[in-house]
Formats: structure tokens, sequence, C-alpha cells
């Protein structure tokens, strides 16, 4: 068809599509789309109050600095710590969302909390496995290669990287750790 | 009780966990019956998402039983069966107020620019999530509803979250009678946001994604037209000939953060965690659409900037719409939908893990393995 300004011809007809495929056009009309208009004030919500009563802060709360208080309802997982709590503390207290080390300071907290929680756990009654914790034996009774062979999949591209971003920083500190051993025995001897 | 946490990215684990209590009058206590893996939990347990302590348990997408209520709630009492939506939101709020469930400003202190969620990392709130036996659930007058007595409880954790945002998806979209919409992704949401493209009036809907097996589903369960990117030098080039060269009058995004297709995009975003999601679907969507169309925006991405191609939706005009998913507001027509036999979500439930072997559950998700499309988590006791 040349650039007119026809509509390209439909394949199907509304009887044909309304014959099959099931609910065809029952939410044609926006009046029945149940999010058009986007905003509405008629709806209930089942608040019986104008402004929800205070949750009781039992532990010092970290918030953004672009809200003007402490949100009556929040929750409460996992309270700061360790190092990894200093530095997603600063990220709150200094800089807004709008500001890109807000969020690169967050990442660096989770990266130290992984570590930090690693260590931790080594030395307590339930190291981390692993092995089942990536749940990897999942591979054996969910056809771990035939399920990649199916078809053409993009994300084998970097499947192959999932490992590496488990196993890779704990290779890089174990060869850190053994190389600094031997230097150190090198100058004693 | 037993709960699911994240131990760091690919790593998670069941663990004994203390009780969740009542922090405010107006909580309740639920006993999860059924839970559900999400798309975009796998964002958080690969470590995208800024603010995700270890410890903490996941699942946005659960059912349960009533187990304790507190002192100022009114609409629930223990022992009721009930669907709790994604979102935690007070009600009262200047958002709440206008029916912007997803944007409760009242929730969450972490951050301004999104809501609360249930067990989606501290920058949703620092709530703890569904993916365990019992749940702290905010509001119970506002969010929760009782499921009812002709529903299947697996078609009402769906409901929670996958069902209603594709819904939602679709309406972004604006379709009018005869539109061709194109989505990205044939995961939960794309399915059901083709599936809703219909109930609005399109003529044509086409599916994007390059798993053949849920393209397959594409094809059966949405009745769309598929395309396998994979097999495709240039997707868009060949969607533009597929619309007559004029490009589609709706495009959905329903793949978000981890996009694959570029693999720049994606090792940039999803391993280096340099931006905020991969934009590789949503530029696709961008450059698909045709000129004063509109793209639908409910993939999830974090909040870091991604390489969006936003030259090309300024010179084509388009309209971008895009939100979380008000769930709640979308429930009494979708109710009316299932019974009137136009939906059936669970028949795209693909796996039922127990607790315990969550681990596994995660891992078959992440790397599709198994035909996996959705995966249900069953709780010790059921
Ligand atoms: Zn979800
Ligand atoms: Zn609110």
């Amino acid at each position: 068809m040349p650039y007119t300004a026809q509509k390209p011809p439909r394949p199907r007809t509304a009887d044909q599509l309304r014959r099959e495929i099931p609910g065809w056009g029952v939410d044609l009309d926006p009046a029945d789309r149940p999010s058009v208009p986007r905003e509405r004030t008629d709806l209930d919500t089942g608040a019986h109050w104008d402004f929800p009563e205070r949750q009781e802060e039992r532990q010092p709360r970290e918030r953004s600095i672009e809200h003007k208080f402490l949100p009556p309802v929040f929750g409460t997982s996992i309270p700061l710590k360790g190092l990894s709590g200093k530095v997603r503390r600063l990220a709150y207290t200094r800089y807004s969302e709008a500001r890109a080390a807000h969020w690169l300071l967050l990442l660096a907290g989770d990266r130290i909390d992984a570590w930090e929680s690693h260590l931790r756990s080594l030395a307590g009654p339930r190291p981390d496995n692993p092995l089942s914790e990536t749940g990897i034996p999942a591979e054996l009774h969910g056809h771990g290669i035939t399920s990649r062979r199916e078809g053409r999949r993009a994300d084998l591209a970097h499947q192959w990287m999932d490992p590496l971003v488990v196993a890779g920083p704990w290779v890089l500190a174990v060869t850190g750790a053994a190389l600094a051993v031997r230097a150190l025995w090198r100058r004693r001897s | 009780m037993r709960a699911m946490v994240y131990r760091g990215p690919y790593k998670v684990r069941v663990e004994e966990k203390d009780m969740p209590r009542i922090e405010h009058p107006n909580d309740a206590i639920v006993k999860v019956t059924r839970a559900a893996i999400c798309g975009s939990d796998l964002h958080i347990y690969h470590g995208m998402m800024p603010d995700t302590r270890v410890g903490s348990t996941f699942g946005h997408e659960f059912v349960g039983v009533v187990h304790e209520v507190g002192p100022s709630v009114r609409n629930l009492r223990p022992g009721d069966r009930v669907m709790v939506p994604f979102n935690i939101y007070c009600g009262s709020c200047y958002f709440c107020a206008r029916g912007l469930y997803s944007n409760c400003h009242n929730v969450n202190p972490n951050a301004t620019a999104v809501g609360g969620i249930y067990g989606y990392s501290h920058t949703c709130g620092g709530y703890d999530g569904g993916q365990a036996e019992y749940v702290r659930v905010p509001f119970a007058d506002v969010g929760p509803a009782p499921i009812p007595d002709w529903m299947d409880e697996e078609d009402a954790v769906l409901l929670t979250d996958a069902l209603a945002t594709g819904y939602f998806g679709a309406q972004l979209g604006d379709i009018a009678e005869g539109d061709t919409v194109v989505v990205f992704g044939a995961g939960p949401v794309g399915l059901f946001a083709a599936k809703s493209s219909w109930l609005m009036g399109a003529g044509r809907v086409i599916v994007v994604d390059h798993l053949e097996y849920r393209l397959e589903k594409a094809r059966t369960f949405a009745h769309a037209e598929t395309y396998n990117f994979a097999e495709h030098d240039d997707i868009v080039v060949d969607l533009k000939k597929a619309t007559d060269h004029l490009g589609a009058d709706v495009v959905i995004d329903a793949v978000g953060a981890e996009a694959d297709g570029n693999l720049t995009q994606h090792i940039t975003a999803a391993k280096l965690k340099l931006q905020g999601g991969s934009p590789v679907a949503l530029n696709w969507a961008i450059d698909s659409v045709r000129k004063g169309g509109t793209v639908s925006v409910v993939g999830a991405y974090g909040p870091m900037f991604s390489a969006v191609k936003f030259g090309d939706a300024v010179n084509k005009g388009l309209t971008l719409r895009m939100n979380q998913c008000p769930v709640k507001r979308q429930w009494p027509r979708l109710f009316e939908h299932i019974r009137n036999g136009y939906l059936k979500p669970s028949d795209i439930v693909t796996h039922r893990i127990p607790l315990e072997h969550i681990a596994e559950g995660y891992h078959l998700f992440s790397s599709k393995l198994d035909g996996c499309i959705k995966t249900l988590i069953v709780p010790n006791n059921h």
C-alpha cells in the first residue's frame, strides 16, 4: 500500500474477532476501564482517617531528605548495621533521590552488606552454602541443558557470567590473600 | 516461622525468623497459603535494586488467611481468606485520594519516588514480603480484600500483581477498536497484557520475546502473532514491515530492567548496575510504534538513569504512559472477566514449589529452565 491517509487493512473484522476471541471488545468503552481516567476522587479506599496514626519508631529510621517527616507507616525489616549501615545512612542523610551519589552509595552499601554477611555467616552456626543458596541443583531436574538448547535464546550470551557474579569476588579475594601471604613469606625468608 | 531470606546476589535460603508483629493499629498478620515469584523479583535477586539488604524476605504476590488484626481494623477478622495487592498504601494521602494507590506518600520513608511494596528492598519501604509462612500487612482496612467464595486461590494470587498489571498496561495504551498492539515480553505480565488488549478491542496483537516456549504460550493462551527477536537481525524493521511501514498504534513494554537483545545494555544494567535498567525493550518500543502512537511501560525499572532514546520519542510525538499498577482498582472489573470466562489467570502457572526449595525456584525462573513461566510458592503445611 502506498503512503496514503488510509489505515492499513485489518486481517479480521470486529465480528470475526468477537467470534474467535473470548471477551473481545468487552472493554471497548473507556468507561468500562477501571484506570480511565487516571485520577479519580470518587473511590472508597476503606481508610477511616484523614491522616493515619503513627507507627512507633522503635529504632532510628533512615529516610529520604525529600520527605518532610518520617511517614506514619514504614517497614521494620533489617535495620542499618555495620559498615554497610554507615554507607547507607550517608546516602540517606546527605543526598536526595535526584543525585546519582545517593543510589551509587546505596549500591556500594549492598555490596559491602553481602561481604559482611558472608563473613558473619562463616563465624556463625549456619555458614553460607553457595551451592544450595544459588539453587544450582535445579539444573539437574530442570533440564538445564535441553532448556538452553531449545530455540535461539538471547540470554545465553550472558548467562555464563552469572557464576562469575557469585564466585568472582571470592576467587579474587582468596587469590589476593594468597599473594599477600606469599609476599610476606618471601620478605621474611 | 520459616521464611525465604536474601543472602546476596543470586543467593537465597530459607531460615527460621521471628514472627512478624503488629506495628501499627491498622496492621494485620496474614498466614500465607500461596505466594508467587515475580519477574520483578529477579531484579532484587540479582542485586540490581539499590538498598536490598541481606536477610530481607522477598515476595509481593501472596494470598492467605488472616491470623491476627490490630485494634483499629474493622473490615477483616482472623480466619478470613484474603488476597493482598502488592501495593502498600494508606488510602488517605493526596495520591491515594485520587486513586493512585501505587504512589502512596505515607508508607515509604526511604524514597518519595516509589510507593510501598511488600518484600521489594528498602527503596520500596523496607517491608518483609510474603515468601514466608506469615507476613505483616499494613493498612488492613485498605489493601486486602476477601477472596470471593467462587474464586480459586491460584487465580487470586495472580490478581495481586501479574494479571492486574497486564490489564493496566493495556489500559495505559488507550487502545481503540482495530488498533495494532505490540507487546514486548511474553512473561506473565506480557501474556496478560496481550490477552487484555483483545478485551479492549485490538485488531491485531503481536508478542515479541526470545524464548520459544513462551511465544508458544502467547499463541495459544493469548491468541497473538509472535516474533522471536533472536531470529531477526533487526526486529524494529521487521515490525515495521508487519505494520505496513507505519508502525504499531500501541506498544507495551512488559520486560523492564533486564531486557535482552543488546549485550552492552544488558551488561551495563544487569551485571555492572550502572543503569537503572537495560532499556532495550523500551527503545524498541519507541522505535516500532507509529508516529503519534502510545508506548505503555509496565516493566519494572530501578531508580537510576537508563540510556533511553528520548529524541525518537520527541520527534515522533509519542505519548509515553507508565506507572506501577494500582492493583485494587482493577479487581471489580477483573473479577467479572474471570467469572465470565474471558480470563483464566492460573493457566500460566507452570511450577509449584515448596517454600523450603525456593532457592531452586529462583534459579529455574532466573535461568528460564524447564519451560518456566510462573512459579507459585507453597508454604509448609499446605
Ligand atoms: Zn510482581
Ligand atoms: Zn496514601
